[in-house]
């Protein structure tokens, strides 16, 4: 087996030295009538000529290389080449946790840039090193309000991506927290009385996606004056990070749950992502997951570690704030390369970029027939239309000329009729927007 | 005397500095470029209204070349598998091979859309069937999910589809045995799970005490959760005991699959009664560690509660293509969005095909053979708490060294200066200063016998000049970190001098 690095010489003088007659001797503890006598039922080892071969076939058996107007909660953003190629790096992928800092400070700084970065973009004073995803992350923050304010309840809108509320739904149930929904007005927006009805002084958090999952942009503040009136936090949740580029990031949040995936990371049928908390100050001694801190050595030199740890499930054990424990680190790692590759004035101009093409990209499918719905607030790089037609026969015309079409809503949110959720990044041309412009017409 | 007369596998040399990269930054600096706009350009301002933002504060401002060497700069800090033994215990620091990062980035993969029509992602669903499969004949079990994101999240479904069996049954019960040597995430979980935890007492061998968890096991004990090997490397001998006692009481086991390395192709946990587990990819199945994660938890469970399995589930459907079940009326529900960390499916399939039956089996031998060779090496010159055999991991202490105020974490300290990532340092808890060593199958005769040979060294040292060792490394960009004042007075983001001044 070529991964492994003996002869069979090797392992004979290995077993003499400990005294072992044959491997089987180190076996002996597991009973006998459990030992496996048989190969594994599995296909033979493949060469490696083999193993790239298979992959290009099951690749070649997806959409490769279509356009897509897909979003709702996986964008597909263009990825600059030096991500790959630095996180491809053994000294970065071929680590793990950080836990002997003197030898894991490039893991360490780059975690910390990771964190100043977030808080930069969120306006949060600190962030956390990654979560496993948004929707983990949203149930985990909702966890994270009920611990603060002692209260048990939880308040989600229903135009926070359906898949982070069924998330939210396990695993509340056993966390002895009721969650009720508030829904959305005409404009898509959360309805203010109903959120307002919705809290009471049980009610440990409320949580908000901004954009929201049909791409509208939320009023937080005015949801946030409601929430904190009551006593109860607000957390916001950001599917779409590339909207922070040039979306005021919400001021008003208690805590910001974010999915980083668009900031570099490949939509990967759905993972690897990385999500990532962020929060007051006052309220870290409650966030989940690592947290990396500046410190010095002995010899007063600057140096990072991991810190905060009796927060966490290898120290706390059952009063943990979370079991969390491996995170998304080397993705977290993209996402600051993304961020660092665009920076300051580049994520506003990419974010400026995935403004415009939805924007005419609704108003072209709004000129062919198509009905806007939720028009009357403002947007970012998605929206929802009515089609005459099924959406799913739309899409099926679609895919005929390489064309995913957006995200059908029939089976998440009936009420909507033929409506479907359309995403416009950079990558988006004009070409093939003219294209279903004339599709969605009919 | 000279520090480094015995160090055999490392050298000092020069290392880079590097500042933080907001630190590099000034106004101007790009280091992208996006194409034209080909559709009319907006006025941000009027279309977001009072939602525009004005600027983004301090995100750095830099070129390419400057991205290119930061990074590579801060990659040469760390200490990688690629660089040497990362004998990491409990971690299974193995080879993380490159053709499976190739493959996972080829382009129809990568660049899949979780929501693209199922006859569009057939590639990407084969490979999460194909590896669904193996997984159960390799654990034995009889259905699978791959949802959960990492090992903890693997526990955290596990425990979930065990509550809703004894609820379906009609009492979820109260209790969670857990026991001492256990890793924190597991009392994490069934805290998380609705479930107090009641510790389980290990014998004199560093196993579960039979009579004991006959005495603890009643009608409360939801579960027993088992990591087997445990976390000493020792073999639950008397594993279908332990089965027998739970399941006579109602109560079902859990087995913590961290420590699958020992068991592939030898074992399979479905036959020794375990009811559901978890796997970590990113361990047993050479994911890349990723300097933190990302990790995959798959569970795998018996027939009894495959109806609770998170949605979707994976399917056949009638016309033969593969496709997503949501219809499952008594599953948990979701634990994640979408179908899992799809990107380490690809990378644990092509593992397993590169290994195929033989290769899985030699693995596991190696991996129990070169923990076996270590502590043969080291008996002797350090304690061996327990003496019960070891499968792929070795438990010492630090009782040989202490008198001469020599700690596990100072001797991992000055393993740092003899070229190795250190072992895992004071666990399991059962064992007071613990040295927790998992070579993988991945290390070479002569890469343990360095290993061996640095740690006698080491234990030398202790004897004559255990100065050296409380004030390791020695020959690293930074000594010992304040880890008191991080906590303290906690830093966790750069601040600009004038704000940092000014606060």
């Amino acid at each position: 087996m070529r991964y492994l690095p003996k002869s069979e010489s090797d392992r004979e003088v290995m077993l003499r030295e400990i005294g072992a007659r044959s491997i089987d001797d180190l076996f002996a503890t597991i009973p006998a009538q459990y030992r496996l006598k048989r190969d594994l039922s599995i296909p033979r080892a493949y060469a490696e000529s083999e193993i790239v071969e298979f992959f290009r076939q099951r690749a070649a058996d997806c959409a490769q290389g279509y356009a897509t107007f897909l979003g709702a909660g996986a964008y597909s953003h263009y990825r600059p080449v030096v991500i790959d190629s630095l996180v491809s790096r053994g000294e970065f992928f071929t680590a793990y946790t950080p836990y002997q800092p003197e030898i894991a400070q490039g893991t360490l700084q780059s975690i910390f840039e990771f964190q100043t970065m977030i808080c930069e973009l969120t306006g949060m004073d600190v962030a956390n090193a990654s979560m496993y995803d948004g929707s983990t992350g949203a149930a985990e923050a909702l966890m994270m309000a009920a611990r603060i304010t002692g209260r048990h309840k939880s308040v989600v809108a229903s135009s926070v991506h359906p898949e982070y509320r069924e998330v939210i739904t396990t695993y509340a149930r056993y966390q002895g927290m009721p969650v009720s929904t508030i829904g959305y007005l005409k404009n898509g927006r959360v309805d203010l009385e109903a959120l307002d009805k919705a809290i009471d002084n049980e009610t440990a958090g409320v949580l908000i996606q901004s954009p929201n999952f049909f791409g509208t942009l939320e009023d937080v503040a005015a949801i946030g004056e409601i929430v904190h009136k009551k006593g109860a936090l607000l957390i916001v949740s950001i599917a779409e990070a590339v909207s922070l580029g040039i979306v005021k990031p919400p001021a008003e949040a208690d805590i910001v749950s974010m999915e980083a995936q668009s900031f570099g990371v490949p939509l990967g049928f759905g993972g690897p992502y990385c999500g990532v908390m962020a929060t007051r100050e006052k309220f870290v001694r409650q966030i989940p997951g690592r947290l990396v801190g500046e410190t010095r050595d002995r010899n007063g030199k600057r140096g990072f570690v991991l810190t905060l740890s009796t927060r966490e499930q290898h120290i706390r054990r059952e009063k943990a704030t979370s079991n969390i424990c491996t995170n998304q680190a080397l993705v977290a790692l993209m996402c600051s390369i993304f961020m660092t590759v665009y920076g300051r004035e580049g994520l506003k101009e990419l974010a400026k970029h995935n403004l415009a093409k939805a924007h005419y990209a609704a108003e072209q499918f709004k000129k062919s027939g198509a009905t806007l719905l939720f028009e009357g607030a403002p947007r970012f790089n998605e929206f929802v239309i009515q089609t005459k037609a099924d959406p799913y026969t739309v899409n099926d015309k679609l895919l005929g000329q390489r064309i995913i079409g957006g995200f059908p809503l029939k089976k998440l949110y009936p009420e909507l009729g033929n409506a479907s959720l359309w995403c416009c990044t950079e990558t988006t041309t004009k070409a093939s927007i003219d294209k279903v412009a004339k599709e969605v017409a009919l | 005397m000279n520090l480094n007369e015995k160090i055999r596998k490392a050298t000092t040399h020069i290392s880079q500095n590097e500042v933080l990269i907001f630190e590099r930054s000034s106004a101007g600096k790009k280091a992208y470029k996006l194409p034209p706009l080909d559709v009319p350009d907006v006025d941000s301002a009027k279309l977001l209204g009072e939602q525009a933002r004005a600027d983004l504060g301090h995100m750095p401002e830099v070129s390419e070349i400057e991205i290119i060497r930061h990074y590579t700069r801060l990659s040469t800090w760390n200490y990688a598998v690629d660089h040497g033994m990362y004998p990491l215990g409990s971690c299974t620091m193995k080879y993380n091979a490159r053709v499976n990062e190739v493959v996972a980035r080829l382009m129809g993969l990568a660049e899949a859309h979780p929501y693209q029509p199922e006859r569009v992602s057939q590639g990407a669903l084969l490979i999460q069937q194909m590896l669904r499969v193996q997984l159960m004949e390799i654990t034995g079990m009889d259905a699978i999910t791959l949802q959960p994101a990492a090992g903890a999240h693997g526990e955290l479904t596990g425990i979930m589809l065990i509550r809703a069996y004894l609820e379906s049954q009609g009492n979820p019960r109260k209790k969670i045995l857990i026991p001492d040597s256990a890793h924190g995430t597991n009392p994490a979980t069934a805290a998380m799970a609705g479930y107090t935890v009641e510790n389980l007492k290990s014998n004199a061998a560093g196993m579960v005490d039979i009579a004991s968890l006959e005495a603890q096991v009643n009608e409360d004990v939801a579960a027993l959760m088992l990591t087997n090997p445990n976390t000493l490397g020792v073999f639950e001998q008397e594993i279908h005991k332990i089965a027998e006692v739970l399941h006579a009481k109602g109560a079902l086991l859990y087995m913590d699959g961290a420590n699958m390395n020992a068991l592939v192709g030898k074992v399979r946990p479905g036959d020794f009664g375990v009811d559901v587990m978890h796997l970590n990819l990113h361990k047993t199945f050479s994911t890349p560690h990723g300097g933190g994660g990302p990790g995959s938890g798959p569970v795998a469970c018996k027939k009894i509660l495959e109806r609770f399995l998170p949605v979707p589930v994976l399917v056949t459907k009638p016309d033969g293509s593969l496709g997503f079940d949501y219809n499952r009326p008594q599953s948990i529900g979701r634990v994640r969005m979408f179908y899992g960390n799809f990107g380490m499916h690809v990378r644990a399939l092509a593992y397993i095909m590169a290994n195929g039956p033989d290769g899985l089996r030699q693995t596991t031998e190696d991996a129990v053979l070169n923990a076996n060779y270590i502590r043969k090496g080291l008996e002797g010159n350090y304690d061996l708490p327990y003496k019960t055999p070891t499968m792929h991991e070795v438990v010492f202490s630090d009782r040989l060294q202490t008198p001469k105020g020599i700690k596990t974490g100072d001797i991992a300290k000055r393993l740092i200066d003899y070229g190795f990532h250190p072992y895992t340092v004071s666990f399991p808890l059962v064992v007071p200063g613990a040295l927790m060593i998992e070579p993988t199958e991945s290390e070479s005769k002569a890469s343990l016998d360095m290993f061996i040979e640095a740690m006698k060294d080491i234990a030398e040292e202790a004897e004559q000049h255990p100065e050296i060792i409380t004030e390791a490394p020695h020959n690293t960009r930074i000594s010992r970190l304040d880890e008191t004042m991080a906590a303290r007075k906690p830093v966790l983001r750069w601040k600009p001098q004038s704000e940092a001044a000014g606060k």
